[in-house]
């Protein structure tokens, strides 16, 4: 379906857009992210300089290209999504070869003033090559193994170079993902059990390979799996932020210790208390009730995406809404299972809540695209 | 390509089923997290509540050693020394009264000192270490650690605490530190954690104080494991703090221990700042104390003895006195006049010992007059009748902006306690202080610096500093922060007409050189080192018509609190100015007698940078200065400067 067959007469144009977008979605956002303000003032004792403003500063520059995203009619996307793929793996190629090392992989570009982070651009582009393929796909050639085939070199053609970088965590995103537009499109279910069967052989492959010369996963990776198996073990090192964390949500119990009166997090018993563990330190505070609160508008907002998507008659719309809300699941999730200690540690940011501007901004640009596809949906 | 209706709607049904089951595994992936969240918070609360309050892992805070305080040379006249102690935890002592008793075998305790200590035990938390005993010698240090299994509960410690190696010389101006007091606490806005540690010490007055955020330093902490009784098993990991800055003052440690010396037990102030860069080479006020008394805790007979004197050595007169200036003030009614042009450099009055003005009658300070006096003369022999004139003509307000331009009645920045404005009185002052309006009589006790005007040492030696240079001199104590040299400022030009200042200075060379001058006696006679000053004598009393009827009791015959205060301006070489200095001695009688020896010897020593030659002394004088350094003990040359000295 061309963007001609849409009666592009009855979509809202101009400012009158502005009537259509999901409001209840765009006040959501907005609650998720006062809430992150609200733990990063209290996670730097006060200081709002710190991290509290720039956030916030960031937040107003995102919701800005939210908008603007959001009056681009939802067809631009669809036309440039082989493009933007295209130049989402140049950059993935581009950190592997002049990219700056920090924290121990290669993830940042660094262009001038500007740092970018070509993994979380390719989360989006990514969606949007897969939706646009399914749009183009004839339904019944859907699950035929050639026209499988396809979208899964374009899902493992940047999950390898971001694993290259190494940045398992992403990896694991990114086919997830798209696993989820896949599943979304209609592709058989069997394919789906084949996979799982496969990545348990792969883990059990993995942890026997350790201490081997063909070792796959770098020495601190096994250390989480094995901090995560037993966070005991080891108290004081790796396992010390998983334990610290758990010692703090869990004393939150019902409605917390009171704003600012973290004891655990203010006396910096956790290090990384502003970006992955942030939620410890909402459920110290306000105990089930805070913790509780934002895991509903999660819900709400995964809701809202979800219903949107149902209601769009657009393929490819449709088809990237849900990838984008999959993933805003998949981020909150397993940020959310692996401060309660369900998932091994892997740095991974609350969304819109944890400290961050990468993550902040391509989250409200998946945001604004899903506002497009909002706004021109066929009536 | 055009999609069907039907394949639109295949389409959207496909997606819908999709969704769904997608939507079901969400749910139950949130569910799972729900639940967990659930039987963390409110099933198993309590348990990681226990958990958190008794975290076994515990962060200590290291505290940082308190920054050096330099001389301008690098001798260190704040620093730290090592300091041994001993605390005690109730929990791990069992019997608290049997293991003091123990320690008071070793440590010398009086009953009512251990009774304290037991009650203090017993008041604080079982788990917090309570200090016993600090500033232990060696010996006690190591017979209490050898004792350790007798004694339980009982922790040697070992910490810098801070040391004023020069003792009182600096007293005044360093202040001194001392510990954290909850009223201390009170004042700041989210102290630093550190300040709640039981040894730390704060600055609490002078430079201490007012340098206290750079001098703190940052500290460090260590991540301990403690077992349930809080009592620390081992040590994790550690990051150590950052040492408070260094901060070089401008000062000279021994021309400072000079000045103090020769102000000796007089109650008396004495600065000395250079003129080519505002520093203050010598601050001093006598009686000083000893700070490391303040810092060890002072004893309520040492503190009572300090509180009683009459000499007041707590004060810091230098910066919180202020004194009717005296003579030293008529520079500044001459430049006023001279400035305003209501006389000139040859412009004479003529003194007949007194003026009589709106039926009183002013005294000059010489009953039989000075005769016809010119500007040079009126300085020379100060005549006081000169100015009575000279005021009436020029007005109070201008008087008061030539004062405040030459520093007096303006406050100086320094990193000092209490520091006076001092005060130029105008009209408007006096209307807004005792709603009165200004009268005649108060400009001419204005105009000899009585009656309403007040200066500090410090103000008086940078308003010498001022004329010798015709520079807005603005002084400085710190040179340098952490090796950081602080940058003097270009100081701007007063404005002042070339001729007038060269009138005024001259008027202060006669003083000294001149074969009337009124401190003569006090001059130097090196020529490199000429020196030009002015005599102050100022009242602290009136004097009533009975008693000018009876005579003027001479000072000797008064009690020592009503006598007159002596002061002293100076500054030297004359052609090229370095050095000005300003001494008063409360109570000390008169400026010429008292004052101007004091600040002359004061000058020659910085002049000499040591003690100089007797030959710069008058011929008369060279056997009481030699006597004087025979009685005093000196702080002795820097190694270096002696090597330089002989190569």
């Amino acid at each position: 379906m061309s963007y001609l067959d849409y009666s592009v007469e009855r979509v809202p144009t101009g400012w009158r857009k502005v009537l259509y977008l999901n409001w209840p979605l765009v006040f959501l956002v907005t609650a998720v992210s006062c809430i992150g303000f609200l733990m990063l003032y209290s996670v730097s004792g006060g200081d709002i300089d710190r991290w509290a403003m720039p956030q916030m500063e960031r937040f107003v520059a995102g919701m800005a290209i939210m908008f603007g995203l959001a009056f681009v009619p939802i067809w631009f996307w669809r036309s440039i999504a082989v493009v933007a793929y295209v130049i989402c793996v140049l950059l993935l190629v581009g950190v592997e070869v002049m990219g700056h090392v920090g924290m121990g992989a290669q993830r940042w570009l660094v262009l001038g003033p500007i740092r970018i982070q070509p993994s979380e651009l390719t989360k989006i582009a990514f969606v949007m090559t897969l939706a646009a393929y399914y749009d183009w796909l004839p339904i019944e050639k859907v699950s035929r193994p050639l026209w499988v085939l396809i979208p899964v070199l374009l899902i493992l053609t940047p999950t390898a170079l971001v694993l290259m970088q190494p940045d398992l965590g992403t990896s694991i995103m990114l086919i997830a993902g798209g696993g989820i537009v896949m599943f979304a499109a209609g592709v058989s279910l069997w394919y789906f059990g084949a996979v799982i069967a496969i990545v348990v052989g792969l883990i059990t492959a993995v942890m026997e390979s350790r201490g081997t010369d063909w070792q796959l996963l770098h020495e601190y990776q096994f250390k989480r799996i094995d901090t995560f198996l037993d966070p005991g073990s080891d108290p004081l090192g790796a396992g010390y932020n998983i334990m610290q964390a758990q010692i703090a949500l869990g004393s939150g119990g019902w409605s917390g210790r009171g704003f600012m009166q973290g004891t655990q997090s203010r006396l910096n018993f956790l290090p990384e208390k502003h970006t992955d563990f942030i939620f410890t330190s909402l459920a110290e505070e306000f105990g089930f009730v805070g913790a509780g609160t934002l895991l509903m508008l999660y819900v709400l907002i995964l809701g809202f995406c979800l219903h949107s998507a149902l209601t769009n008659r657009d393929r490819f719309a449709s088809l990237m809404t849900i990838g984008i809300a999959g993933t805003f699941f998949l981020y909150f999730s397993i940020n959310m299972a692996t401060v309660m200690g369900m998932l091994p540690a892997k740095g991974s940011p609350l969304p819109l809540v944890s400290y961050g501007g990468t993550s902040l901004m391509i989250l409200l640009m998946g945001f604004g695209i899903l506002q497009s596809a909002h706004v021109h949906r066929p009536r | 390509m055009r999609k069907s209706q039907r394949e639109i709607a295949e389409s959207s049904r496909l997606i819908s089923r999709r969704v769904l089951m997608l939507g079901v595994i969400q749910a139950a992936v949130i569910s799972t997290l729900g639940l967990k969240l659930r039987s963390m918070q409110l099933e198993h609360a309590e348990e990681y509540r226990m958990l958190s309050d008794g975290n076994s892992i515990k962060i200590r805070l290291l505290p940082p050693a308190r920054g050096l305080i330099l001389d301008r040379n690098g001798t260190v006249i704040a620093g730290n020394e090592q300091n041994y102690r001993v605390t005690l935890t109730r929990e791990d002592a069992g019997d608290i009264s049997t293991v003091v008793a123990r320690l008071r075998r070793i440590i010398p305790m009086n009953d009512r000192q251990a009774a304290e200590l037991i009650t203090e035990i017993r008041r604080r938390s079982a788990v917090t270490p309570v200090m016993v005993a600090d500033r232990l010698t060696w010996q006690e240090f190591s017979s209490i650690a050898l004792n350790a299994p007798a004694l339980p509960g009982v922790t040697p410690e070992s910490g810098l605490s801070r040391s004023y190696p020069r003792a009182g010389d600096f007293s005044h101006v360093l202040g001194y530190v001392g510990p954290v007091s909850d009223f201390d606490l009170s004042k700041i806005e989210n102290p630093d954690p550190v300040l709640r540690l039981p040894e730390f010490q704060l600055g609490k007055i002078g430079m201490e104080a007012k340098l206290e955020e750079p001098l703190r330093g940052k500290a460090g902490s260590r991540r301990v494991e403690v077992n349930s009784a809080g009592r620390e098993m081992r040590e994790l990991s550690r990051q150590e703090g950052q040492q408070g800055a260094t901060v070089q003052t401008t000062m000279d440690a021994r021309l400072q221990n000079y000045a103090a010396q020769r102000l000796g037990n007089e109650s008396a102030a004495a600065v000395v700042i250079d003129v080519t860069n505002g520093d203050i080479v010598a601050i001093s006020s006598s009686p000083g104390f000893d700070p490391n008394k303040f810092v060890r805790g002072i004893s309520s007979t040492d503190y009572k003895e300090l509180m009683q004197h009459d000499h007041r050595p707590l004060a810091d007169k230098t910066v919180q006195g202020a004194y009717p200036p005296g003579s030293t003030f008529k520079m500044v009614t001459l430049l006023a006049g001279l400035e305003a042009g209501v006389i000139n450099p040859g412009s004479r009055f003529f003194c007949p010992g007194y003026i009589q003005v709106a039926g009183r009658r002013f005294h000059c300070w010489s009953k039989g007059g000075h005769g016809t006096v010119d500007a040079v003369r009126s300085l020379e022999q100060s005549c006081d009748v000169y100015y009575y004139e000279l005021a009436q003509k020029v007005g109070i307000d201008r008087i008061a902006a030539m004062a405040r331009r030459m520093g007096i009645g303006v406050r100086h920045d320094l990193p000092m306690s209490a520091i006076t404005e001092g005060i130029a009185p105008d009209r408007a002052w006096k209307m807004a202080r005792y709603k009165q309006e200004w009268q005649v009589g108060d400009s001419i006790n204005a105009s000899i610096g009585q009656g309403y005007v007040l200066a500090s040492p410090l103000q008086l030696a940078v308003m010498a500093a001022r004329v010798a240079t015709g520079k807005e001199v603005i002084p400085r104590l710190v040179r340098a922060i952490d090796g950081v040299v602080q940058p003097v400022p270009e100081f701007a030009d007063l404005g002042i007409n070339p001729l007038h200042l060269r009138t005024a200075r001259g008027g202060m060379d006669a003083v000294m050189n001149g074969s009337h001058g009124t401190a003569r006696r006090a001059r130097i006679v090196a020529p490199e080192w000429q020196m030009a000053g002015k005599t102050g004598t100022s009242q602290v009393r009136n004097i009533t018509a009975a008693e000018r009827a009876r005579g003027v009791i001479s000072n000797d015959q008064l009690p020592w609190n009503r006598r007159d205060h002596a002061l002293f301006v100076c500054f030297a070489p004359y052609e090229m100015p370095r050095y000005a200095v300003s001494v008063v001695v409360e109570h000390g009688g008169g400026g010429s007698a008292v004052a101007a020896p004091i600040a002359r010897d004061i000058l020659l020593f910085a002049l000499a940078d040591g003690l100089p030659p007797l030959s710069a002394y008058p011929d008369g004088e060279r056997a009481k200065v030699e006597e004087m350094w025979s009685k005093m003990n000196l702080m002795p040359e820097p190694a270096s400067k002696t090597a330089r000295a002989k190569a």
